[in-house]
């Protein structure tokens, strides 16, 4: 294939179009709300109208505002009159007749059907950089990806600039990695790319194990060309021709999507060998994880992949050098990988346009809890948080009141309703004792327990500790166990101590990040809310008081 | 050979390129505590005792190479707090007592405990349920005693090439595992070499029916079987 032949694709898929087309999003969330029986009722309410032809049903994937699922989307041509382009919510199977009539422009009440506003501020406030396609191509047809311009930048990096030129154009974008530590992504790929020649290796770590985060899920399920094309640029740029896309198991959807789009790229020339008639290689193979948090620290993550126990090794070396069987590697995480077709398309100098001085473009986030409007939301790097959560998310439900958001997961930490201004960006949030992470928002209200959500995050580390360091191993259940006795008020001021003394520890001493970072939970909310801890003390104050939320007030 | 001068602990040291720090060190006459650590074993950096301070960032020294111009701290006042409560944490993570152990008095364990001055546990105990393998007709495992060093792992891994024992499990349920799970005594990999015994630190794997006294973890024999392997040089 060469870039006549992807541009005749395109432009055949885009004459293709129909007068109306139909979007049902199949990602995870909707498919769980019963997306599947909506797309079976389209398609047999269309055909009995004899509209098959002139209005097509399309499977997507993410519209994002997923606490509405499932979502439908309706788009007309402009050449044609009404209907109005819509949105609708919450739709059920029994609800696509009306659907249809509205298609069909027969007098239809709308009622029953729950429209969505698109242009309200759930929408309008998001900055769609790496989502940009999401909901809107298919993601088990190559072709609607093509028609929206998947694989130009490949052709770009092979044909128009060399593979210097794009780690160049990398760095200088400001791109820093999306998989939580937001080390440059230009300097991890000009580390590989230095290397000797020999065989190295590119890794997509898609991983995500944190509890909350599905940004990455969302991804591969809606526009898995993206990362494909992602992952081959990088392969070009740093001189590898073997990649892995590590996904853990629990991601059936992602996984069937990721092998279809790998065999209808292989199909078409844009894997495999001599793609789009040059000299490079790239072949890409899926990886699929047994679910242990730690496999996404990168050094496990190659264990893994070499069939090993997924147990991290000390850094350095770090992967860059010695990676997969010993060879420069270089790993990236889904969303950076995903940023970099644009990159190539837009430039260097639009990319740091967005964002904040060190950190550049958008940041997609998985926005849940005391939420009113929860789902997949894309913003540029630097808005403050408080817009994420009233604007785009629509405040806290009747009644409630935001304490706090916490991002990071478990290696994040608790940020108070008060100092919710601050922008998310890289520097401020770790200032607050969180991090970034990668992408994981949990609105939390007056209800929520503090000491609570810090037992509940460190229990998670504590199951998810892979047993190779003492302080990790060993101290997570201890600090567990004391979060648990302070929790149920069986606690005294000198087991906070103690706490604080293992935090201490387990923070500096551990091997690996999983261990580094499960303190944070805690120290966040010791540092916000310590009263809520000290509040439960069997002495000095006597009894402990009976309700936490009623204190916090 | 090249040669690098770093500090240590306030002193100026040469150590030969290629070394670790925990070697210079113990070249040099200090002492770094280790566990996990044993000498001709690939090191895994897991115990987390040898943590030195490096330009004030905390390295193991068992894996960290010497370089030049490196300030290498041993002895302060946090890490020796960070070691006391590492030993503390093993303590308490399994069912380790000395008085009723065949390693007592031959135990890496128990001599931190003495030399870091753990003398008793600020930690509740977790009390796992902990198994007895006497499977094997000439030796045994008593996980009550295992603090997961991986040296019985590596020693038959490494030098015996048997790779009987792995890890299974996750955080505090990992166990040491022969075959695939199955009984020491049925274990087909397994030569009966007893090197896993020698490189025990504690009381964890031990000879059936020997006494406290006649338990002692082999070290020598092991060392020089290990030099014998990497430096063709073998001691009689
Ligand atoms: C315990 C642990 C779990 C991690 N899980 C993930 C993950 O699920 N996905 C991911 O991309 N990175 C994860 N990371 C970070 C990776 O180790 C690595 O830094 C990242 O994939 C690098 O990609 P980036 O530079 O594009 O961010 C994890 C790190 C740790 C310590
Ligand atoms: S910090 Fe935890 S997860 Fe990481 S190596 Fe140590 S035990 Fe394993
Ligand atoms: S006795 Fe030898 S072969 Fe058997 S488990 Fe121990 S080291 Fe391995
Ligand atoms: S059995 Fe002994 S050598 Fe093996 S891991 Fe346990 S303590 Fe270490
Ligand atoms: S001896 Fe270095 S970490 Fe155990």
């Amino acid at each position: 294939m060469d870039l006549e032949d992807l541009i005749a694709l395109a432009e055949a898929e885009q004459r293709d179009r129909a007068e109306i087309e139909v979007r049902v999003c199949t990602a995870a969330g909707c498919l769980s709300s019963g997306s599947r029986p909506v797309v079976s009722a389209l398609e047999r309410a269309l055909a009995d109208r004899g509209l098959t032809p002139r209005v097509r049903l399309r499977e997507v994937g993410c519209m994002r505002l997923c606490c509405e699922g499932p979502l439908v989307a309706m788009d007309v041509l402009e050449t044609v009159s009404s209907p109005e382009p819509s949105l609708y919510g919450k739709v059920t199977a029994g609800q696509a007749s009306v659907l249809v009539d509205v298609i069909d422009n027969k007098q239809a009440t709308t009622e029953g059907l729950q429209p969505i506003d698109s242009n309200g501020p759930f929408f309008s406030r998001q900055r769609s950089v790496v989502l940009e396609h999401c909901g809107l191509v298919e993601p088990e047809r190559i072709e609607s990806s093509i028609a929206l311009g998947a694989y130009r930048s490949l052709h770009r990096a092979l044909h128009d600039l060399n593979p210097a030129e794009v780690v160049e154009l990398v760095t200088r974008s400001g791109l820093r990695g999306r998989g939580g530590a937001g080390y440059p992504t230009g300097l991890k790929w000009a580390t590989v790319a230095k290397m000797p020649p020999g065989q190295k290796y590119v890794v997509c770590n898609a991983d995500e194990g944190d509890p909350g985060a599905f940004m990455d899920r969302s991804i591969l399920e809606s526009d898995p060309h993206r990362v494909l094309e992602g992952m081959a640029i990088a392969a070009h740029a740093i001189g590898a021709d073997q990649g892995y896309i590590y996904v853990r198991g629990e991601y059936p959807i992602a996984i069937s999507r990721l092998d279809t789009a790998i065999r209808q790229s292989k199909r078409l020339g844009l894997l495999g060998s001599a793609i789009f008639d040059s000299t490079f290689n790239f072949r890409v193979d899926l990886r699929i994880g047994a679910g242990a948090f730690v496999c996404g620290e990168e050094t496990a993550l190659i264990h893994s992949i070499e069939g090993l126990r997924g147990t991290p090794r000390p850094r350095p070396p770090y992967p860059a050098e010695s990676g997969l069987w010993g060879h420069p590697t270089l790993i990236n995480n889904v969303e950076t990988y995903a940023n970099i077709p644009v990159i190539l398309r837009e430039g260097a100098d639009w990319f740091t346009q967005i964002g904040t001085e060190h950190s550049k473009g958008t940041k997609v986030f998985a926005l849940a809890g005391k939420i009113r409007r929860a789902g997949i939301v894309e913003v540029p790097m630097g808005v403050p948080l408080r817009d994420i959560v009233d604007q785009i998310g629509g405040g806290p439900p009747e009644g409630s009141t935001v304490k706090a958001v916490q991002t990071g997961g478990p290696s994040g930490g608790c940020i108070p309703a008060e100092l919710l201004d601050t922008p998310v960006d890289y520097e401020s949030l770790k200032a607050l004792g969180s991090i970034m992470g990668s992408g994981g928002m949990v609105v939390m209200d007056q209800d929520d327990d503090m000491v609570g959500v810090a037992r509940y995050f460190m229990k998670f580390c504590m199951d998810e500790s892979c047993g190779k360091c003492v302080p990790c191993r060993a101290g997570t259940v201890q600090m567990y166990r004391l979060l648990d006795r302070i929790e149920c008020g069986d606690a005294t001021n000198d087991d906070l101590v103690l706490l604080e003394e293992l935090c201490d520890l387990v923070q500096h001493a551990s091997l690996c990040g999983l261990g580094q970072s499960a303190p944070n939970p805690v120290l966040s909310t010791l540092r916000f809310f310590r009263h809520e801890y000290e509040s439960r003390f069997v002495e000095p104050t006597g009894p402990r008081s009976s309700s936490v939320s009623s204190e916090a007030r | 050979m090249a040669v690098k001068t770093l500090s240590l602990d306030g002193q100026l040291i040469s150590a030969r390129d290629g070394q670790t720090l925990l070697e210079a060190a113990r070249e040099s006459g200090v002492s770094i505590p280790t566990l996990c650590h044993l000498d001709g074993l690939d090191p895994v950096g897991a115990c987390r005792l040898c943590l030195v301070e490096v330009n004030g960032r905390l390295m193991p020294s068992c894996l960290t190479r010497v370089a030049e111009e490196m300030e290498v701290w041993t002895q302060t006042e946090r890490l020796q707090r960070y070691r006391k409560q590492i030993v503390e944490l093993l303590f308490a993570e399994r069912n380790h007592i000395c008085s009723v152990c065949v390693a007592n008095g031959n135990c890496e364990l128990q001599d931190l405990a003495m030399r870091l001055g753990v003398d008793h546990l600020r930690y509740a105990p977790q009390e796992p349920q902990c198994e007895v393998d006497l499977s094997h007709e000439r030796y045994g495992l008593d996980h009550n005693r295992c603090v997961l060093c991986t040296r019985c792992v590596r020693v038959c891994d490494e030098i015996e090439g048997a790779h009987t024992w792995d890890v299974a499990g996750r955080g505090t349920n990992c166990r040491v595992i022969t075959d695939l799970h199955q009984p020491w005594g049925s274990a087909s990999t397994c030569t009966s070499c007893g090197k896993c015994v020698m490189a025990c630190p504690t009381g964890a794997l031990f000879h059936r029916g020997a006494s406290v006294s006649e338990n002692v973890h082999d070290r020598e024999t092991l060392h020089a079987l290990i030099l014998a392997r990497e430096e063709k040089q073998w001691l009689v």
